[in-house]
């Protein structure tokens, strides 16, 4: 099966890859997949405190050329993007601008449950930390 | 300087050999006649062709010229034995031994005859992919009929000890066949001294052409019947209808011909390039493990698990390197090999595996471009692996709660 240059060139030049602090109260960690699928990624996010928009995000695959171009292509789409407007990005998006054929739209799919599960586990860890006052 | 991307990929198939197509070519220009046509020169030729082809395939697994049944290759000759057996000798019994990391040719022939009233049983294999004679013997029951025991296995070449189970099937009276796909040309085969009454083969596996193979069916003690899958003109003894395919049948001849006068030279020279190969990797790559057995498999097979790296995101960091992966992300099952599984492979490193295949064509200096190519890919994907991050972070991924999707 023939890859697409767009795939070819996240592959070859994935962004943004690596890691956050999982602790750091202004980054939320989402880890979708499972290896006996052939597919796990992580995906983090880091929010400005003050603007409360995606400053920064890293991630990490274990899976295909495809999952790797989506995770990839997931941390650019959601840089300078306010949650709401992250929780937006639709899995057929990432499809149609990295041109997935069908056997692959499931890596299209983990890479929108991964921005969704790293926006929730940021939105858990505020609503259970301590309130501090902050001076 | 040699040809990218490298061609490592010989348990899918070989290049024919130019001597081979040598061989081969008068049969598709002045010898074109058919080898059934007994009243003409031309006809006569061309059984000429094939009975030499004859004889240089038998003598490769020590048979006679008269027990091989040329086909259009493994897949038919494999379905020919089981379903020829299963048919012929229902009267005897209806019952079918096999292991559970055959070819789906032999896989899925025996679940059609298991859904035309058969009884199957697929035997279980060792973490090498091994079926003992021990567990072969147990399995045998007075209705019985057939054991078909891969000689070797074509994604972790593993060999089988042939000789042991052959003597349990003879002793207890029941056919033994071997899908010999991988082994033909590769190591010895003989029929004699292994007790195999049916063998399967092809030529493109050892550098003949493809669209050919042959059965071996035995004639003597005990003479082998069968019944035949394709109605006509009786041809192979009526066990295989159809004009011959002469230019494939005679390539095969050669191949076969070549195979066994090289042999035992090329065996030495396919075992040192398969261990310069494990053993590069080896001394650059933690956590890169073999898959199958360590010793009795084919002298060209080398079947590894690069833990923390997709099979086939590794293929595609590898692309001047053809090589089979045996995790089927393509598939919209996502299921890794059934034999990685069958070998009690955790999956993820049945998704992590790379199946290198070496063969006639191959070099020193291939086997060392390969070798930085795979470490440079998989040091690569590790680094974006967030299961290499785990294991690095001493976290036990079988511990992890995976949220599957």
């Amino acid at each position: 099966m023939a890859y697409s240059t767009k795939v070819l060139e996240h592959y070859n030049n994935p962004r943004n890859v690596g890691s956050f602090d999982k602790d750091d109260p202004m980054v939320g960690t989402g880890i979708v997949g499972a290896p006996e699928c052939g597919d796990v990624m992580k995906l983090q996010i880091k929010v400005n405190p003050l603007t409360g928009l995606i400053e920064d995000a890293k991630f990490k695959t274990f899976g295909c050329g495809s999952a790797i171009a989506s995770s990839s292509l997931a941390t650019e789409w959601v840089k300078g993007k306010s949650l709401d407007a992250a929780l937006g990005i639709r899995n057929t998006e990432i499809v149609e601008e990295l041109a997935l054929p069908p056997v692959k739209v499931h890596c299209s799919v983990l890479a929108e449950d991964a921005i969704k599960a790293a926006i929730k586990n940021l939105q858990d860890k505020q609503a259970h930390a301590p309130q501090t006052v902050n001076s | 300087m040699f040809k990218l991307p490298v061609y490592m990929d010989n348990n899918s198939t070989t290049r024919t050999d130019p001597r081979v197509l040598e061989a081969m070519m008068p049969y598709f220009t002045e010898k074109f006649g058919n080898s059934a046509s007994r009243n003409h020169a031309y006809g006569w030729e061309t059984e000429e062709g094939v009975d030499l082809a004859r004889e240089q395939v038998a003598s490769i697994i020590n048979a006679s010229s008269k027990e091989i049944i040329f086909t259009s290759g493994a897949t038919e000759s494999n379905n020919l034995a089981i379903k020829g057996v299963a048919a012929m000798y229902k009267k005897k019994g209806n019952h079918i031994i096999t292991a559970s990391t055959e070819h789906k040719a032999v896989i899925d022939t025996c679940m059609r005859l298991e859904r035309d009233g058969c009884t199957v049983t697929f035997l279980p294999v060792d973490k090498y992919g091994i079926v003992s004679p021990q567990q072969v013997a147990d399995a045998i029951t007075d209705k019985t009929i057939i054991v078909s025991i891969m000689a070797a296995n074509n994604e972790i070449g593993t060999v089988h000890p042939m000789k042991e189970i052959g003597a349990i099937c003879k002793a207890k009276g029941v056919l033994f066949h071997t899908d010999a796909t991988q082994a033909v040309g590769k190591i010895p085969m003989d029929v004699e001294d292994m007790g195999i009454d049916l063998l399967s083969m092809t030529a493109h596996k050892m550098y003949g052409p493809k669209g050919v193979g042959a059965l071996y069916v035995r004639r003597k003690d005990p003479r082998v019947r069968l019944d035949a899958m394709l109605d006509g003109g009786g041809h192979e003894r009526g066990m295989r209808s159809g004009t011959l395919n002469v230019t494939g049948i005679v390539g095969m001849g050669m191949a076969a011909e070549i195979c066994r006068k090289e042999l035992h030279s090329e065996s030495e020279r396919l075992l040192k390039l398969r261990n310069r190969l494990h053993e590069g990797i080896n001394s650059k790559l933690e956590d890169a493990y073999l898959n199958g057995h360590p010793i009795h498999r084919l002298p060209g097979n080398l079947n590894i698990s690069f833990a923390f790296v997709e099979g086939e995101g590794l293929m595609m960091g590898i692309k001047d390197v053809a090589v089979s992966s045996g995790s089927a992300c393509t598939s919209a099952s996502l299921e890794p090999s059934y034999v990685l599984k069958a070998l009690g492979l955790g999956d993820e490193l049945a998704h992590s595996s790379i199946r290198f295949g070496l063969g006639r064509f191959n070099t020193e200096e291939e086997v060392d471009f390969v070798i930085n190519d795979v470490v440079r890919a998989v040091n690569h994907l590790r680094d974006m692996s967030p299961l290499y991050e785990m294991h690095r972070q001493g976290i036990d991924l079988k511990t992890v709660q995976w949220a599957a999707h």
